[in-house]
């Protein structure tokens, strides 16, 4: 366990270093108040169009951070040919595997972390109100999504040959999910056999992002929170595809050579 | 050298260019600079037509905000949504909705679709009716709307029931002085919209209490009605009624019997409740009937 967490500590020293979350923070920050600034109407409540705004880009931002952060970890590490000296120590290598994803997501868990603070601030800047645990509700949610999407982006980065083109596939699996996922299988109903058949597949087999991502939904026009049993329920589902792709990623990595 | 003939010659014969390419030039530079103010708008400018449908969709998001977010998408049965919700209660459009519109998502499909509906807005609810809480205390809060419906407005300026509705929920919001600048601008935009003029008219009658400008302005906007074609009046007819059964209404009021009774049987003639504005003509009647008569009043109430 030590070793997963030393493996993590300098993932997560590595993303404050680099200056992508806070290109993508200041650029947030800086849409979100341009936005507030605009005059509709004399009417300085209005603020769904803004919280609305402002979760759009937490996802996007959080989802780049998430995906370019964990894509490039393991290439890098043979890139620079620090890999194998790495794996001479007394680390395995579902250790730097689980290390690697530790490293992410606690990182994708700070991220978060900042922007729901400047969120939550800038709701309630207009709606003077603080509905803290329905924002705590919908953060966790996202972070667990975003588990999903790391385990995912760090078994693409054993697959495929460079960072950019795992980047681009996770980017488009995750689109698919937030966009269509919930929709698969009425699509499917519409379409001629054996695609129906496929598409049902994967309807069912692939992981419901989308679950998490509708919460923007319910944060921005205030609906109650979400019972606590679904949204444990959503929570071990989306365990269960982080699982299952980490192991897939363990499995990938233990045939790889690593030089 | 150069003689002083040769040299004149040139220069009218320069002189004669110049005015010829003036004089070609004009009429192009001219449209140039219409075109150009033309599209002054930002979004026309980058968008084109375009921005129309982009204009739709914020309308229709404006809707979505209306309903809190539980909104069919393309993949959903939106016969109940066909007319937005928005625009449907002002009461100044024609309805094309059917079906029900409390369970457009019908049952669900599997335990995938059952699961996530419990993290999407999943009950039908209008924003003036308390939203999402269900909090009446802000029934005439709908603000959460505007945003949507300026843009839309900004990307198609040509589209009259932004305008409209924009305004009508301004009124709604005590906003008078706004709702009055989104009419303005909607008939610079649209200098011959009835629509509009209805809408104007509204707001001196209800909010100014300004009964001479309504009067003028609705009779304006009869006016132009009257210019449309057959067909488009033929479509048009709920907005006619309308604007005949105000002025009926607000002749009635100002003791204007003859007046008011045009105007009710111009709005019977379209009407689908032709019994109820009967029942207004006849009341009319009755009072014209009671009203007593001039040498009534000269005689000091005794008739000879």
């Amino acid at each position: 366990m030590r070793n997963i967490f030393a493996v993590a500590g300098i993932v997560i020293k590595e993303l404050y270093r680099r200056k992508d979350f806070y290109v993508l923070f200041i650029l947030t920050v800086l849409v979100c108040l341009i936005m507030a600034s605009v005059n509709i109407f004399n009417d300085k409540q209005i603020v769904r169009y803004l919280k609305e705004l402002c979760l759009l880009l937490i996802w996007v931002s959080s989802l780049v951070i998430a995906i370019t952060t964990t894509a490039r970890q393991i290439p890098a590490e043979r890139e620079q040919r620090t890999l194998l000296p790495l794996l001479a120590k007394p680390l395995t290598r579902t250790q730097l595997i689980f290390g690697k994803f530790l490293g992410c997501w606690l990182a994708c868990g700070l991220v978060l972390l900042c922007f729901y603070i400047f969120f939550g601030a800038l709701a309630a800047s207009r709606d003077h109100a603080w509905p803290l645990l329905n924002y705590f509700q919908a953060a966790l949610l996202h972070w667990f999504a975003l588990g999903v999407v790391v385990a995912l982006a760090l078994l693409g980065s054993l697959v495929f040959a460079a960072p950019s083109s795992n980047s681009t596939i996770c980017f488009v699996i995750v689109a698919t999910s937030l966009t269509v996922g919930r929709y698969l299988d009425t699509v499917a109903l519409s379409q001629a056999e054996p695609f129906r058949s496929v598409l049902y597949a994967v309807y069912f087999a692939f992981p419901h992002l989308e679950w998490a991502f509708g919460m923007r939904n319910l944060i921005i026009h205030d609906w109650p929170l979400v019972d606590w049993g679904f949204a444990v329920l959503l929570i071990l589902y989306l365990l269960a595809y982080t699982a299952a792709f980490l192991v897939a990623a363990c499995l990938v990595f233990r045939r790889k050579p690593v030089n | 050298m150069t003689s002083p003939r040769t040299f004149f010659l040139t220069l009218v014969a320069l002189l004669v260019l110049c005015f010829g390419l003036g004089a070609n030039l004009q009429p192009k530079f001219q449209s140039f600079e219409n075109a150009r103010h033309q599209s002054d708008n930002f979004f026309s400018l980058l968008l084109g037509d375009s921005s129309r449908m982009f204009a739709n969709s914020f309308f229709i998001k404006a809707d979505a905000y209306y309903h809190s977010g539980y909104y069919p998408t393309i993949f959903d049965n939106n016969e109940a949504f066909k007319t937005p919700h928005v625009a449907e209660d002002t009461g100044a459009v024609n309805s094309k909705n059917q079906g029900e519109e409390t369970s457009f998502m019908g049952p669900p499909r599997d335990w995938i679709d059952a699961f996530g509906r419990h993290f999407i807005p999943n009950r039908h609810t209008h924003l003036d009716e308390g939203g999402a809480t269900d909090d009446l205390s802000t029934s005439d809060n709908v603000r959460e709307i505007l945003p949507w419906l300026k843009l839309s407005a900004r990307l198609d300026p040509d589209d009259i029931q932004t305008y409209t509705v924009t305004a009508f929920w301004l009124r709604r919001m005590h906003k008078e002085k706004e709702a009055e600048q989104v009419l303005r601008e909607g008939l610079r935009n649209n200098p011959q919209s009835y629509e509009i003029l209805f809408e104007l008219g509204r707001l001196y009658k209800e909010s100014y209490d300004d009964t001479g400008r309504a009067r003028n302005v609705w009779e304006l906007a009869a006016r132009y009605w009257f210019n449309l074609s057959p067909d488009d009046q033929k479509e048009n007819r709920l907005i006619l009624e309308q604007i005949t059964t105000n002025l009926g209404q607000l002749e009635t009021d100002a003791g204007n019997w003859p007046q008011a009774m045009n105007w009710l049987r111009l709005a019977q003639k379209i009407s689908l409740t032709p019994d109820a504005l009967q029942e207004q003509i006849d009341g009319i009647k009755w009072k014209m009937s009671e009203q007593p008569s001039p040498l009534f009043l000269i005689s000091g109430g005794a008739f000879y």
